[in-house]
């Protein structure tokens, strides 16, 4: 038995740690179209304390540390580029505290989306996160760590902007606390109106140091919620149908999608646009407000309401168990996408570069928009789906996806959660001096160069 | 020599996902699969398995004993098959995981409990190796006699024939369907293993070798109809039996009690408790009875019936599915699915829990016996629960 599995069996148990084929080979990849890695170790630690011990086992044998939560963002930051110890956090699971005046929860790092939201609604019904639709099983720590979206990101912006405390250990094993919690016991602030030190860690992937608790904003959660599907075939007027619906501020979430199958999607775009009210007066009022801000593109032809009744489950899901079925359209097992963040005004450009890219690589696609922040921006997620069995279907995607990428960086957009190569390409792109800020900072931070290697390196 | 693995359902195994839905109920309050919930990581989930089954199969990994327990602790609870959101090939998820360890007995490498588990059977005919001839000792004083042409054969199983809780359990049953003349009769010390976990841990030759014995002595004796003490069996007797020729009615023994009680023929008194139900995996998912046990308990004056938080679909399995009730791969350890259970279960504040299946029962009380709850909770199959009532006349 080597020193370094001796060592992690004394910090976190026989149970706790692992270095059989069996998970090796599994923690080696992620469901997406990128090569597999294998670990030399995967540890799933219990406690803050047992993260430290790792992290400066780590640091002495100069090895490095991969951060897990369930590794479902596709473009494989859990993936062990240089090998190392993979840490799956899911066993940090406990939810700390919600305080329910302060709207506001404190979860371990490892902490799942669906068990959160079982637990607001079991004893806290009147609140809500903004959850994913990624499956339950991923984590708010990872969901977060990746600037990720939810159902309230319309509203109120990134999930990660919902962060309001951090407890993180640093790549040199100190234990953090960011925001509020750094001053008193109430994690109500992340920084303001202190320098926001949670930007250190937000979007770095696993880079700057591993998340062991996390603060998050909750929000009211409205006793009734519904609804509605406006379609149109005219992509050249979603950018105007979209300014005209955040005008309104009255909706939930706004999402543009668009797919060739099945048929009967196929040359439309579909807004799907929800809505909350505590009342049926309220309700009625906003559908209202949203057919009377619509009513132009009714009367011209170029878009109605459809009825919702056989999807309308689907739709109210959350999180939407459809959406995973689309790996499964070829048969085969996966899917992946590349989503930039991006100005809604670019929407029919992406949209036609989809089309494009799926023709060109002969691969199925399936591409959905969500607004963020009432419009500042979209998420514009560009999917595809390929047979896990079939090689040369998972390289077509792969470089449908590179060229989605590079595109999206010559239209001025952000890639969201890039795989490595990604970054690459966006550091390149970068101003040179942000650049250097962004090398100074986690070059201070992990001296040793040992958090989630050939992610955000900047040689 | 290498071995070339092969499955049937080998061409579906590369369509999972991963995403884990299948490791959930459908509110997702917890983890509802019970391997993955004791052993933490991922390659003990559905998702897991499946993945590194096709691994196995391309030969990227070997058969390891840490693969056969990987295998071999799956609890057969069918929650996966129920949460996968691929509704196209989500019924053979447990079927998958079967073929995959019935290869493994191909190979000759399976873990050590399991291959004493089919010794015992196939040397003493039950998995605890007592004799033949106590098998049908459960049933003194039951008033029940030997199966001679009635209109029903009751069924008790290897753990309700041998395991002193099962055997408590079945002796209930019994005198309830004497009491209530109901024309049913037993095999004593001619019952076979019905092999519903010889099956499921994939000796698929003693299986049929153990089914067809079976079919042939009921149908030499003109059975008809069978009453199961164990799920289980009412499982392979529905589903597997059928395919060898043993075309029988099946019920469950809480689906005839709950008619007997509806019918007004066994008479219940006041028994004043809280009570919350444990739906067996085999008799709630596998075979869609949710109804009947709590029928019954609600029937009983007094009771006041309270749900745990995973009931009927979404119940979380006692741990002894898929064999494990033998073998113990999942082990003892606080995240065992018999210590969650009996956890989420004195949450309810129940005095009782109430079972309808021998396996559940043991599993549950040790679950009990080592939270240190034996004081203010104890695990009661439904006709001892019916017993107490009627007690109380």
């Amino acid at each position: 038995m080597s020193d370094i599995l001796k060592a992690l069996i004394e910090i976190v148990g026989e149970r706790g740690v692992s270095n059989t084929p069996e998970e090796l080979w599994f923690y080696s990849r992620d469901p997406g179209v990128l090569t597999p890695h294998l670990p030399d170790y995967v540890a799933a630690p219990r406690t803050t304390e047992e993260v430290r011990k790792i992290v400066l086992l780590a640091n002495r044998e100069k090895i490095p540390v991969v951060p897990m939560g369930n590794g479902m963002s596709l473009t494989g930051p859990v993936i062990p580029l240089k090998g190392g110890i993979v840490l799956d956090m899911k066993r940090m699971d406990k939810i700390l505290e919600v305080n329910a005046m302060a709207r506001y929860a404190v979860v371990e790092g490892g902490t799942s989306q669906g068990v959160l939201k079982a637990h607001l609604q079991e004893h806290y019904p009147q609140l809500r996160h903004s959850i994913p639709d990624a499956p339950p099983t991923t984590t708010i720590a990872a969901n977060a760590a990746l600037h990720g979206q939810g159902r309230l990101t319309q509203q109120y912006g990134f999930n990660s902007e919902m962060v309001t405390g951090l407890e993180v250990v640093l790549p040199t094993g100190e234990i953090c606390l960011i925001g509020s919690p750094s001053l008193g016991p109430y994690w109500f602030s992340r920084g303001p109106t202190m320098p926001d030190l949670s930007a250190l860690f937000l979007g770095w992937l696993g880079t700057t140091g591993i998340i062991t608790k996390i603060g998050l904003r909750l929000y009211p959660n409205k006793k009734i919620r519904d609804v509605e599907l406006f379609v149109t075939d005219r992509v050249d007027l979603i950018p105007d149908i979209l300014y005209k619906l955040t005008h309104l501020e009255i909706l939930e979430d706004v999402n543009v999608w668009f797919q060739p199958k099945p048929l009967m999607f196929q040359g439309n775009f579909h807004i799907t646009l929800y809505f909350t009210g505590d009342t049926e007066e309220e309700v009625t009022f906003k559908r209202r407000m949203v057919w009377d801000a619509l009513q132009e593109y009714m009367d011209s032809k170029d878009g109605g309401f459809m009825s919702v009744q056989y999807m309308k489950e689907m739709l109210m899901e959350m999180p939407q168990r459809g959406i995973a079925d689309f790996a499964d359209v070829p048969k085969g097992g996966g899917f992946e996408y590349s989503g930039p963040i991006t100005i809604i005004e670019h929407f029919p450009r992406y949209a036609a570069k989809v089309v494009e890219l799926a023709a060109k690589y002969n691969v199925l696609y399936a591409s959905s928009a969500r607004l963020i922040s009432g419009g500042h921006c979209m998420m514009f997620s560009i999917s595809f789906a390929f047979n896990r069995n079939d090689p040369a279907m998972m390289t077509r995607v792969k470089h449908a996806l590179d060229e989605a990428t590079a595109f999206a960086l010559e239209m001025g957009g952000i890639p969201w959660k890039p795989n490595f190569m990604e970054q690459k390409m966006t550091m390149e792109k970068m101003d040179k001096n942000a650049l250097k800020l962004l090398q100074m900072i986690k070059k201070n931070l992990d001296p040793q160069g040992i958090m989630n290697p050939g992610n955000w390196e900047v040689n | 020599m290498a071995y070339a693995h092969t499955i049937e359902h080998a061409e579906i195994v590369h369509r999972c996902f991963r995403c884990g839905y299948c490791k959930f109920p459908s509110d997702y309050v917890d983890f509802n699969c019970p391997s993955y919930k004791a052993f933490g990581w991922d390659t003990y989930s559905p998702g897991g398995r499946m993945w590194l089954i096709r691994a196995w199969l391309n030969d990227e990994i070997k058969t390891s004993p840490h693969f056969a327990e990987i295998l071999y602790s799956c609890v057969a609870c069918d929650n996966c098959k129920n949460q996968c959101v691929f509704p196209k090939f989500r019924d053979f998820l447990p079927d998958i995981f079967q073929e995959a360890r019935a290869e493994l007995v191909n190979e000759g490498r399976i873990p050590p409990e399991v291959r004493d588990y089919f010794k015992a059977i196939a040397v003493s005919g039950n998995p605890y190796k007592l004799p033949q001839s106590e098998r049908g000792k459960w049933a003194e004083g039951a008033g029940l006699q030997p199966y001679t042409n009635q209109e029903y054969l009751f069924y008790a199983g290897c753990v309700g024939s041998y395991d002193e809780v099962g055997q408590k359990m079945a002796r209930s049953v019994g005198k309830l369907l004497a009491d209530a003349g109901v024309s049913a009769g037993i095999l004593g010390s001619e019952e076979a293993c019905d092999g519903s976990e010889v099956k499921v841990l994939g000796e698929m030759g003693l299986f049929t070798k153990l089914a067809e014995e079976n079919i042939g002595q009921f149908k030499a004796k003109g059975v008809k109809k069978i009453i199961t003490l164990d799920p289980h069996a009412l499982d392979v007797f529905k589903k597997e039996y059928p395919k060898l020729g043993g075309e029988f009615k099946v019920f469950h023994y809480t689906e005839i009690l709950a008619g007997l009680i509806k019918e007004k023929k066994l008479a219940l008194s006041d028994y004043p408790v809280k009570v919350t139900y444990h739906d067996p995996c085999y008799l709630g998912r596998h075979n869609q009875i949710y109804g009947p046990p709590r029928e019954i308990l609600k029937a009983i004056p007094g009771v006041e019936l309270v749900e745990m938080r995973r009931n009927a679909l979404n119940a979380f399995c006692c741990g002894g599915g898929g064999g494990n009730f033998f073998t113990d791969i999942l082990g003892a350890g606080e995240d065992s699915a018999g210590r969650v259970r009996v956890r989420e279960a004195r949450d309810t504040r129940a005095r009782i829990v109430a079972v309808a299946c021998p396996s559940c029962a043991k599993m549950l009380s040790d679950g009990v016996k080592t939270e240190g709850l034996e004081e203010t909770m104890e695990v009661l199959g439904i006709a001892e629960i019916i017993e107490r009532a009627r007690a109380k006349k």
